[in-house]
């Protein structure tokens, strides 16, 4: 066991890359997925202990291939990514027995094995961004995660999958473009490219260079808040989710975003905002103008949406919009509701999608008008799917509702009464697309259409039923998400200038 | 047919030059311009030239899409399982100075593992990709 434990961050990323080539090379559909399982549920394990060294002993700090950091690349884990690594390691564990009928229904037999080594070369890619202490690195494996995406919403069972895939293309070459623009010139200026070094080094730079580092500032955040789906750049998320295999747009919602933020945060709080006095720059306006505008747009196009996936994805940009909140709010109840937010909106997210990807495996459609009454069909996936939508709204007793209320409290902390009430107004426009969505299924009369569904088989119900009863379970246990989603900002705005 | 002679014929000459060159540029990388991956693009080359002259079934009796499409991924698990070796032998992930005493040297054979890997993925890649387009509505 000790020879193992001080690998542990190369491991994380290692056995998944391992297990997607060797998935790759075996071309079967049934060992892809047993790989694919296997690694799913090896990587909590790895991240849990990680994340448990953190929080008893500090960072983790580990030099591949043996070269000293800053010239090395260094994998750094601190008490917020390995909150993040857990949080993505979990979901594909929860998710991954979902996967076997899913994916058996909606992609070709042929086709099956590579759709599993996708997911585990995005699941590399993820959480190599995550692991990683190394600006370009992160690059690196932001790029695998997206490549690989871009190939599983392309391997959908629409047509409209392809295009939606090439979009997502076109924008997400744009955002790493800008990334690494921006990572280019702090290069430039630091001659760096470790994160704790290049915090280190700025801060001598920027009474000089103060233009040069405001321009790396927004060419990264510009870049990242393309891969998060930030409110304006948010254009490619609504048919990548709705055309992708559905099993990919449960992974994909409640991971890929999800990294993209944490990525955000680093840059802002470990990296910029440490070297430099981030209060000058009207950064934080702009973030919290940008969440208001998506909490309450993307909501009300939701409301409008027909198509159950394309409704479910405005949704996340919304939801997305409340973790940026957090992040613009920086104060400490503020900043913990939106890590804690990435958490719930994940394991909710996950749950709807999954119970969306459920209903299509028995009806074949996720159009709202051709599923009425099918909650009487389908009562416990539908079950799951109420539980999961009133988490959105924030209803008390829902993991939303802790996110909500520490989000209020970061704003009542700053004297921001309006926002407080802009929260509660947003979640009110939730309440009537997710209503809207449970008066059609459980209160109208089945159609034909739906007549002959029922319950999915175990494999993928208990996923659905896992993660909407973790939605009610961290609504009231908040020790693993609150508690260490505080402990990981106190060191965040500890560091800051 | 016949108006294309020299063509087939200087084909036929060149296929295993170009191989050669291939290796040349695979095994000089260490000491000049080089590498795996342009060592790659020459080894697809010569099946692309292949397919060219003689026709894509000539090309895929050398290299059929089965292998071709295998040796993408085999490329980069030798280079992944390179980095891994490093771990068995109790030092760090990508760490070569364990494949020999001294450590440079390590370094050298560690790094001339990886290169045959990129070779392998590279060629595959390219070869697919030609593949891929070439039989795009047959």
């Amino acid at each position: 066991m000790n020879a193992v434990l001080p690998h542990l961050p190369a491991l994380q990323v290692v056995i998944p890359l391992l297990g997607a080539l060797l998935a790759g090379f075996l071309r079967r559909g049934g060992v892809a997925f047993a790989l694919a399982l296997a690694v799913s549920w090896i990587m909590p394990f790895i991240s849990g202990a990680m994340l448990w060294q953190t929080l008893l002993t500090g960072p983790i700090s580990y030099h591949l291939g043996g070269w000293e950091p800053p010239w090395g690349i260094e994998y750094r884990v601190d008490v917020l990514n390995g909150f993040v690594l857990v949080l993505v390691s979990i979901v594909g564990a929860v998710i991954m027995p979902f996967a076997r009928r899913s994916v058996a229904f909606e992609i070709e037999e042929g086709r099956q094995a590579w759709f599993y080594c996708m997911y585990l070369l995005c699941l590399t890619g993820l959480l190599g961004i995550t692991v990683t202490g190394d600006v370009f690195n992160a690059f690196v494996f932001l790029e695998i995660s997206s490549l690989s995406s871009y190939v599983l919403i392309a391997l959908g069972p629409d047509r409209r999958a392809l295009l939606s895939a090439f979009q997502y293309l076109i924008m997400g070459t744009i955002g790493a473009t800008f990334y690494v623009i921006g990572v280019g010139l702090l290069y430039l200026l630091t001659g760096s490219l470790n994160m704790v070094d290049i915090a280190a080094r700025l801060d001598s730079a920027w009474p000089e260079y103060s233009r040069a580092i405001v321009a790396a500032l927004a060419f990264v955040t510009v870049g990242v808040s393309l891969k998060l789906a930030l409110f304006p750049l948010h254009a490619w998320l609504p048919n990548g989710y709705a055309y992708a295999p559905s099993w990919a747009t449960v992974f994909l919602s409640a991971t890929a975003t999800k990294v993209a933020i944490y990525l955000l945060i680093r840059f802002y709080f470990s990296i910029f905002g440490v070297a430099i006095d981030v209060d000058t720059l009207p950064i934080s306006e702009i973030i919290i103008a940008l969440s208001v505008a998506a909490m309450f747009i993307a909501s009300l196009i939701a409301v409008f949406e027909e198509n159950l996936k394309r409704m479910l994805a405005y949704s996340s940009v919304a939801q997305i919009g409340y973790i940026t909140l957090g992040i613009g709010l920086a104060n400490q109840p503020g900043l913990t509701g939106g890590l804690v937010h990435i958490v719930n909106h994940a394991l909710m997210k996950a749950a709807l999608f999954l119970a969306i990807g459920a209903i299509f495996y028995r009806a074949r459609t996720v159009r709202l008008t051709e599923l009425a009454g099918i909650g009487r069909k389908m009562p416990l996936t539908m079950a799951a799917f109420t539980i999961a939508g009133f988490g959105l709204i924030g209803a008390p007793g829902t993991s939303g509702f802790i996110s909500k209320w520490y989000l209020a409290i970061g704003a009542i902390d700053k004297d921001w009464w309006v926002l407080v009430f802009l929260i509660m107004a947003s979640s009110l426009i939730a309440l009537v697309y997710v209503g809207r969505v449970l008066e059609v299924v459980w209160l109208r009369k089945p159609t034909p259409e739906v007549a002959r569904a029922s319950d999915p088989p175990p494999s993928m119900l208990l996923p659905v039923l896992a993660l909407a009863s973790a939605t009610i379970y961290l609504g009231f246990d908040t020790e693993w998400t609150v508690g260490v989603a505080g402990n990981a900002v106190e060191a965040l705005l500890g560091g800051l200038r | 047919m016949s108006l294309d002679l020299i063509l087939r014929v200087g084909t036929k000459l060149i296929l295993p030059f170009i191989l050669l060159f291939a290796l040349y540029v695979q095994f000089h990388g260490d000491f000049g311009p080089g590498g795996g991956f342009q060592a790659g693009v020459i080894t697809a080359g010569m099946v692309i030239l292949l397919a060219i002259t003689f026709g894509l079934k000539a090309a895929q009796r050398v290299a059929p899409r089965s292998l071709v499409e295998r040796m993408i991924p085999l490329g980069a698990l030798i280079f992944a399982g390179t980095g891994v070796v490093g771990l068995v032998m109790g030092k760090n992930y990508l760490d070569y100075s364990v494949f020999s005493r001294d450590p440079a040297h390590g370094h050298e054979l560690g790094i001339f593992l990886v290169e045959a890997g990129v070779l392998i993925t590279v060629a595959g890649t390219m070869t697919a990709l030609f593949y891929a387009f070439v039989e795009r509505g047959r």
